[in-house]
């Protein structure tokens, strides 16, 4: 059985075609198998809701009447550093920018963390006024050196999120050996395995469903932030050459992507900063991915069930951040991190995560109801995300 | 607008700077002292009620931080923010007595006021910033 693009869009088109959450399918091919499964359904939707410190958005700026150039200059927005090195009216605000006057970590107390870059995406998402403060050298075409303003939204010409990765194809369990609770970016850690701390949709997923990159690449149109976006790019520190279970799913951190949307087409709904104390603001986005059944491998993959993924228990308290111990204390599944608890080393360590599941379905199944209602057409990547070197890795 | 009730310990170095002044010019902090003792050489205390956008009063409270006075909420309960609460589950195995719990067949997250002990463990658990300290 083969199945092109072409054909999904003309059925999104007609209204025949037929989708899925990766969720749902799992039940699907139990009852009918992979391969009736794959004969008649052609799309299963992914969804994910977590926190990436990778994120950020780009903004043009209007120029105010006496033109200011911003690049080689400085600004910030509410407080928060923006970056200034580009055009004359182009900055970028990443999600992990904080205010000038923080105390950080620096007060012998794990820092808070109240208010930084993603707290005002998520302000201008909300369409909030934010207060701009900006210095520039000034040249004759650009001879203003300072604004004060106070700026929202339409003040931009163009605002679009880049987040550089997204998306981790599966992630640390994170665990603290040591005897004092720490303040990681996996949360806080309570000392002596207190708790296990794990950051993925799972069966969910985008890149856990696709495990290979078979139909995910450069140019796919995705879910992002309630509106389209689409992939830009391998993320940051895409790595297929993970060592791989039999069913194609990478043991450990493995893919990722860049993102990128229309800042001004985003809903706060799906869009969140966030805070972890001790250390940092990070922002969580929503995501979802739609995966065209091409044949039935692709059914095969996407209807792995958390008990068929897993990942590595780390210890962040020294093998994290030293290098030093065991790199791997156990390897868990993701059924048994959503039951609440694991064991690790004969003790039960208590579980919680990050990444919102109920957030996950919201996306899997908003994405679903778009393409059931032709609103949203798949795309053909113009190059897909590179694959593993030997795909039959194991 | 976001209004918090916090006491303010100062070290005895900045009890004679003016930091309501501050936090009223600096930052247009709306600043309500709703209770005070403070003499020089001594360590000073001052119960205030803060209001103000929330990116305002993250520096007027990271500024106060710097000048040493150490901030602490008035803790008589926790607020739960439905609204904000992503359902991550991030809260659930540092909250004690199940107070913050998960329903593990719809992946709702629940607060039950009745089994909260105010021990705060959740307030630096949780990232989405959907439990606070409400005031007494
Ligand atoms: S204050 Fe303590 S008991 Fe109350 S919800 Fe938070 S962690 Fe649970
Ligand atoms: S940590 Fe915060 S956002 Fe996450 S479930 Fe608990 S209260 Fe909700």
């Amino acid at each position: 059985m083969q199945r092109s693009i072409d054909e999904i869009n003309n059925k999104i088109k007609d209204g025949s075609v037929v989708v899925f959450t990766a969720e749902e399918i799992i039940d699907v091919v139990k009852a009918k198998g992979v391969k009736r499964a794959a004969q008649e359904v052609d799309v299963v939707t992914t969804g994910t809701f977590s926190p990436m410190c990778s994120s950020g958005a780009f903004l043009n700026l209007k120029q105010p009447r006496e033109k200011i150039k911003l690049g080689g200059g400085w600004i910030s927005l509410n407080g928060v550093p923006a970056y200034a090195g580009l055009a004359a009216a182009d900055i970028y605000i990443g999600a992990t920018a904080i205010q000038h006057n923080d105390p950080r970590n620096d007060n012998g107390k794990p820092g808070k963390f109240r208010y930084g870059g993603a707290h005002v995406i998520e302000d201008l998402v909300t369409h909030k006024k934010v207060q701009l403060s900006a210095g520039a050298y000034g040249t004759d075409c650009y001879p203003n050196k300072k604004r004060e303003d106070w700026i929202d939204l339409a003040d931009t010409n163009d605002a679009f999120l880049f987040n550089p990765r997204n998306c981790y194809q599966n992630y640390n369990v994170a665990v603290n050996l040591s005897d004092e609770t720490i303040y990681t970016y996996m949360g806080k850690l309570k000392p002596k395995l207190g708790n296990a701390n794990y950051c993925s949709a799972g069966q969910l997923s985008p890149l856990l469903n696709d495990p290979y990159f078979r139909t995910i690449g450069i140019g796919t149109r995705i879910f992002l932030c309630g509106t389209e976006g689409y992939i830009a790019w391998a993320g940051t520190q895409h790595n297929p050459d993970i060592p791989r279970l039999d069913n194609g799913t990478p043991r450990s951190a493995a893919g990722t992507a860049a993102l990128v949307g229309n800042l001004k087409d985003m809903h706060p709904e799906w869009l969140r900063a966030v805070s972890f104390t001790g250390y940092g603001v990070s922002l969580s986005v929503a995501v979802g991915i739609p995966i065209p059944i091409l044949d039935e491998e692709m059914m095969a993959y996407v209807s792995v069930t958390d008990a068929d993924l897993k990942a590595p228990v780390v210890d962040y308290s020294r093998f994290y951040p030293y290098g030093e111990g065991d790199p791997k204390l156990a390897e868990v599944s993701y059924a048994e991190l959503k039951s609440g608890q694991i064991e690790i080393n004969g003790q039960k360590v208590p579980t919680g995560c990050f990444s919102s599941y109920v957030n996950a379905q919201r996306v899997a199944l908003t994405l679903k109801a778009q393409i059931d209602q032709g609103e949203f057409f798949l795309t053909q990547p113009v190059s897909l995300l590179p694959g593993p070197a030997d795909k039959k890795e194991k | 607008m976001l209004k918090t009730k916090v006491v303010l310990s100062f070290p005895p170095s900045s009890v004679e700077e003016p930091i309501t002044y501050h936090l009223i010019k600096d930052f247009g902090i709306m600043v309500n002292i709703l209770r005070a003792s403070i003499s020089p050489g001594k360590k000073g205390r001052m119960v205030v009620e803060l209001s103000g956008e929330e990116s305002i009063r993250s520096q007027a409270l990271n500024y106060l931080e710097s000048k040493g006075v150490e901030i602490d909420e008035l803790a008589a309960e926790i607020r739960y923010l439905e609204n904000r609460c992503a359902s991550c589950t991030a809260c659930v195995p540092v909250c004690p007595t199940g107070a913050l719990d998960v329903d593990r067949n719809n992946w709702k997250v629940s607060f039950f006021e009745d089994k909260c002990v105010v021990c705060l463990s959740c307030v630096d658990a949780c990232p989405y910033r959907a439990v606070e300290i409400g005031p007494e």
